[in-house]
């Protein structure tokens, strides 16, 4: 009798907990729905930049042709009766900063992350790469500051043809932007290359140079590609460096020493001014801003594809 | 007898040890070329900005005179735009972070979330700039206001706080879940109760990254019109208001010397607040990491 009761009042127990449950329970399935909508969020974001982008190129591109678009050589779009929208100058501005900025950068970045990887001891590395890190944490309009108070007055000194805004110093900025970048995902790439094969070429004799150069680099080159091309990405996107250094005169020229105007730049001088909403030069950043997209986008895509594709396992 | 020579091959040897020290100094030189950089950029700031930095600075409001001029209208605005970020990018980044690492079958959905965060990384500021323009300011009727630009830069620092988040939530060991589920409590008891508090500092510390990002960011901010020059400070956060980047800039583009001195102060406010945010990170890290 006694077992009987004891057996009933826990199946009391628990049925009764599970009543009480039962309201947490719908709730324990509310959970991954809300947090399903969060992280659609993410996806929503992409979704919109890429429509917005598109809708409002569309409208510019009723307005100005597409073919004009791509080949016109002259960016000229405040002219109400000559405007031009050509976004070759436009482009040469971006290649043009991003090609110096590269020249800058990977030869410092892949050598600090050589030095870093391969020379340095735990220690050393403990300490200089946090420091290395702080120049990537430098918000960009500090280095705008940095390349027209400080660089372009000592290239000017260097060389006295150069205008006050170039492509040169914003160029030469960046790639001490992106410095960080590269070494830092170099040494990474260097770093997971296992011990035992740089013990085995030191065991046949070669120095650290050769074993860095020989063995780790190319074990390690397609982490070198990716952040290489990641930081074209970057530089390809920067904006204030280029806005406070590189001036405003889109020029279809590789000269470097001139004033220009990159894709970034034309969109925040617009941006500045007082253009009404519905102009075509309103709609114009749009179109510039997509192309600036796809750069970026194809970067991305590269970047990805060559880490994944040239990865060596161990 | 010998059968090595050991000064023929010390001989040998000699061009190539010789390349090796070479190439190791000048290693060491990139290495410190970085530094000597982030030193000149650091000693140039200072010595422009600092006859202008004092107690009176931070409190003025902007002016046309250099030397009334000042940044607390910029200043509150930074931090308004702080307090918009901080919530909404951290409960859209770590719910995220959760679904993908704990809830989410490994299907192709999730891999196309992923795969879409880590392309968001990398699409420039000044585009986020253009989506914030074209959603918050025009169809929303937002206007460049603290809510605009504060949802327009959550939306771009919330790849930085996904993925320091994941990591924080994968770095949890198994065996802690494990004693929880033994325990009887259920999957959402066990994450917010065991796997959250074990990965809160990661998540805090990729939350302070993530927002010293948003207060140095400027393109995306010019983009949605804040104004560069603002003498009130914003009363709700559907105000139109302005930021110290945004401050920066304009004393930047000015051609008198002056005012670049002014932009150097400026710099130097910037700066304390994102050495003061990175001390907490680490702060944070130190002092509530535990390896498991």
């Amino acid at each position: 009798m006694g077992d009987e009761n004891v057996n009933h009042s826990i199946q009391d127990l628990i049925s009764k907990k599970f009543k009480k449950k039962r309201a947490g329970f719908s709730f324990e399935r509310l959970v991954p729905i809300l947090l399903f909508i969060t992280a659609l969020i993410s996806v929503l974001t992409t979704i919109g930049i890429v429509l917005t982008l598109i809708f409002e190129t569309i409208t510019f591109f009723t307005r100005v042709s597409i073919v004009e678009f791509l080949t016109a050589k002259k960016w000229f779009p405040f002219s109400e009766t000559h405007g031009s929208y050509g976004i070759l100058p436009l482009v040469t501005g971006t290649l043009k900063v991003t090609g110096i900025a590269i020249l800058v950068a990977v030869p410092i970045g892949i050598a600090s992350a050589i030095y870093l990887s391969e020379y340095a001891t735990e220690k050393t590395k403990k300490i200089i790469k946090p420091i290395l890190e702080v120049l990537a944490g430098i918000p960009t309009i500090v280095y705008g500051y940095f390349a027209l108070t400080f660089v372009t007055p000592i290239l000017r000194n260097v060389m006295p043809g150069l205008e006050i805004f170039n492509a040169l110093s914003p160029g030469i900025v960046i790639g001490i932007m992106i410095i960080p970048m590269i070494a830092s995902l170099s040494e990474d790439a260097m770093s997971s290359v296992p011990n035992s094969i740089r013990e085995g070429a030191l065991g046949l004799g070669s120095t650290k140079f050769e074993v860095a150069f020989k063995v780790v680099l190319p074990s390690a080159l397609s982490g070198i590609i990716a952040s290489i091309v990641l930081a074209v990405s970057r530089a390809i996107g920067e904006t204030m460096i280029v806005t406070v250094a590189g001036g405003s005169t889109p020029t279809l020229t590789w000269d470097v020493t001139r004033s220009i105007q990159t894709m970034t730049a034309y969109i925040v001088q617009v941006s500045q001014g007082d253009v009404g909403y519905g102009t075509t030069v309103y709609y114009s950043i749009y179109a510039v801003g997509m192309t600036l997209f796809l750069f970026t986008l194809i970067m991305n895509f590269i970047a990805q594809f060559v880490s994944r594709r040239f990865r060596e396992e161990y | 007898m010998k059968l090595i020579d050991h000064s023929r091959v010390l001989n040998h040897m000699k061009p190539r040890v010789s390349f090796n020290i070479f190439f190791r100094s000048l290693f060491l030189l990139a290495t410190l070329f970085g530094l000597l950089v982030l030193g000149i950029l650091l000693y140039r700031i200072i010595s422009q900005g600092l006859p202008y930095f004092n107690f009176q600075f931070l409190q003025n409001l902007p002016s046309r005179n250099p030397e009334q001029a000042g940044v607390y209208t910029a200043l509150i605005g930074s931090i308004w735009l702080m307090a918009v970020v901080a919530p909404v990018s951290l409960i859209l980044g770590v719910g995220t972070a959760i679904f993908l690492e704990e809830y989410a079958k490994k299907n192709a959905i999730t891999t196309f979330i992923q795969i879409n965060i880590s392309n968001l990384a990398g699409v420039p500021s000044i585009v986020f700039g253009l989506l914030g323009l074209t959603v918050f300011v025009r169809a929303f009727a937002l206007g460049s206001s603290v809510l605009a630009a504060g949802l327009t830069m959550s939306l771009l620092v919330l790849p930085v706080i996904i993925v320091a988040s994941q990591e924080a939530i994968r770095s949890v060991p198994k065996e802690l879940r494990h004693a929880s589920y033994g325990l009887g409590a259920t999957k959402w008891q066990t994450i917010l109760r065991v796997v959250l508090p074990a990965a809160i500092p990661g998540i805090l510390t990729g939350g302070i990254l993530a927002l010293s990002r948003a207060i140095g960011e400027t393109a995306p901010l010019v983009v949605l019109g804040l104004p560069l020059f603002l003498a009130f400070l914003p009363r709700s956060v559907f105000d139109i208001f302005t930021v110290l980047p945004m401050q920066i800039f304009n004393w930047t583009s000015r051609p008198q010397e002056e005012f670049q001195a002014l932009a150097a102060a400026g710099i130097m406010v910037l700066l304390i607040l994102l050495l003061l945010l990175n001390t907490i990170a680490v702060l944070i890290r130190n002092r509530y990491q535990r390896r498991y």
